[in-house]
């Protein structure tokens, strides 16, 4: 018996880990298959980061609160609240 | 080039582009212009490369003459009124692809903005033409409403499989979609039984892009500068459109997406009073203010 890593990234709506869940992704290292497929209308794993660790999942990295960038203080980009979770599986 | 300005848009479908970067029409094309680019589209397959095409910079007016189902498609009323809309009746042509989905390719594209980070005002439009029907599910371009103002490069923004509201174009034949050139979007899985094609082509504008649509509800849709949710507001105005958030937004972005989008706005209005919420508006008082200060107190 060996462990394989499961990764669930959350995306939530605040930097608050118990806020509403806006994205996520899935990466299994115990499937030899493509990644999880995009659902068409897709409905969150977890309403909340909480509901990830009360379902045994691991909280692994969050994204630091960063202060706006000088010059670009309105401009929106990239995700800002980024969750990273693991959970270990035997295979 | 004299145009019918009943195929322009309307200010409530502008406002309703800047507000989430795309828009789409069912069966505009008529299917023998379907039929008749299936038929080309099959004769290079995938290696688009080598069907003949245009030079980057080619005027619109001169892409592909007739015989050419791509060049009727462009010259229909009611696609030159949505391009004439967005990017003026001169635009040049960028570049465009034959986009085909097999069926059993079940591989999501990873999401992605096309080309490379932008930060202009002045904005390309990309437009899709499917011409054939799209059940969900069968390969339709998927696409995030309202990301077309974030500034990310490329595949950067590939690590997100879901968001929240995210949507895949489905339609009749002749469907067309039209996307700002900013838009989140990736190719999806066919899980259907026929190749899923999808013609797109992207077009530059050459002028600025003020005004050039159909203002006859123009009054109306751009409402006054005060519209403010805290204050006194209007349900159907361009300001409601842009302070409605996306269901992907986090909180601390909705308001900064809404002030995109009224800077959008206003370089397409060329309305340099508009506002949404009063965000801009209170910032450039106080910048006068701050700017008076400075010039007495260097």
């Amino acid at each position: 018996m060996s462990e394989r890593q499961q990764v669930l990234f959350l995306y939530l709506a605040s930097s608050a880990l118990d806020a509403a869940v806006v994205g996520w992704s899935r990466y299994d290292g115990d499937q030899p298959g493509p990644t999880p497929p995009v659902t068409a209308k897709p409905t969150p794993p977890y309403a909340t980061g909480v509901d990830a660790l009360r379902d045994g999942w691991r909280l692994i990295q969050a994204s630091p609160v960063q202060p706006p960038q000088p010059g670009a203080e309105r401009r929106t980009g990239a995700l800002q609240h980024e969750f990273v979770f693991e959970r270990l599986v035997e295979v | 080039m004299p145009h019918d300005r009943s195929h322009l848009l309307t200010t409530a479908e502008m406002a309703r582009f800047v507000a989430e970067g795309v828009l789409v029409f069912e069966a505009v094309v008529p299917d023998e212009l379907n039929q008749a680019a299936i038929e080309l589209f099959s004769q290079t397959g995938t290696a688009d490369m080598f069907r003949p095409k245009p030079d980057s910079g080619s005027p619109l007016a001169a892409l592909y003459p007739d015989p050419s189902p791509i060049g009727a498609v462009l010259a229909l009323p009611a696609v030159a009124g949505i391009l004439t809309s967005l990017v003026g009746p001169d635009p040049v042509y960028d570049h465009d692809w034959v986009h085909v989905r097999n069926p059993g390719d079940l591989v999501d594209q990873h999401l992605h903005q096309d080309a490379i980070v932008d930060t202009t005002l002045a904005f390309d439009i990309q437009l899709f033409w499917f011409p054939h029907d799209i059940a969900p599910g069968e390969g339709g371009t998927g696409y995030v409403p309202g990301s077309h103002l974030r500034v990310v490069n490329e595949f950067d923004i590939a690590r997100y499989q879901n968001l929240v509201g995210q949507r895949d174009v489905s339609g009749p034949a002749g469907t067309v979609a039209v996307f700002h050139q900013g838009l989140w979007h990736r190719g999806r899985a066919n899980h259907g039984t026929t190749p899923r094609w999808a013609y797109k082509i992207r077009l530059n504008p050459t002028r600025p892009q003020v005004r050039l649509w159909d203002l006859s509800d123009f009054d109306e849709v751009n409402g006054a500068p005060h519209d403010h949710i805290f204050a006194t507001y209007q349900d159907e105005t361009a300001a409601a459109m842009f302070r409605a958030p996306q269901p992907w937004f986090e909180h601390g972005a909705s308001r900064l997406e809404t002030v995109n989008r009224s800077r959008l706005w206003r370089y397409l209005t060329g309305d340099d009073a508009f506002d949404s919420d009063w965000y801009l508006t209170r910032t450039a008082g106080r910048g006068a203010i701050d700017a008076a200060v400075q010039a007495v107190s260097p």
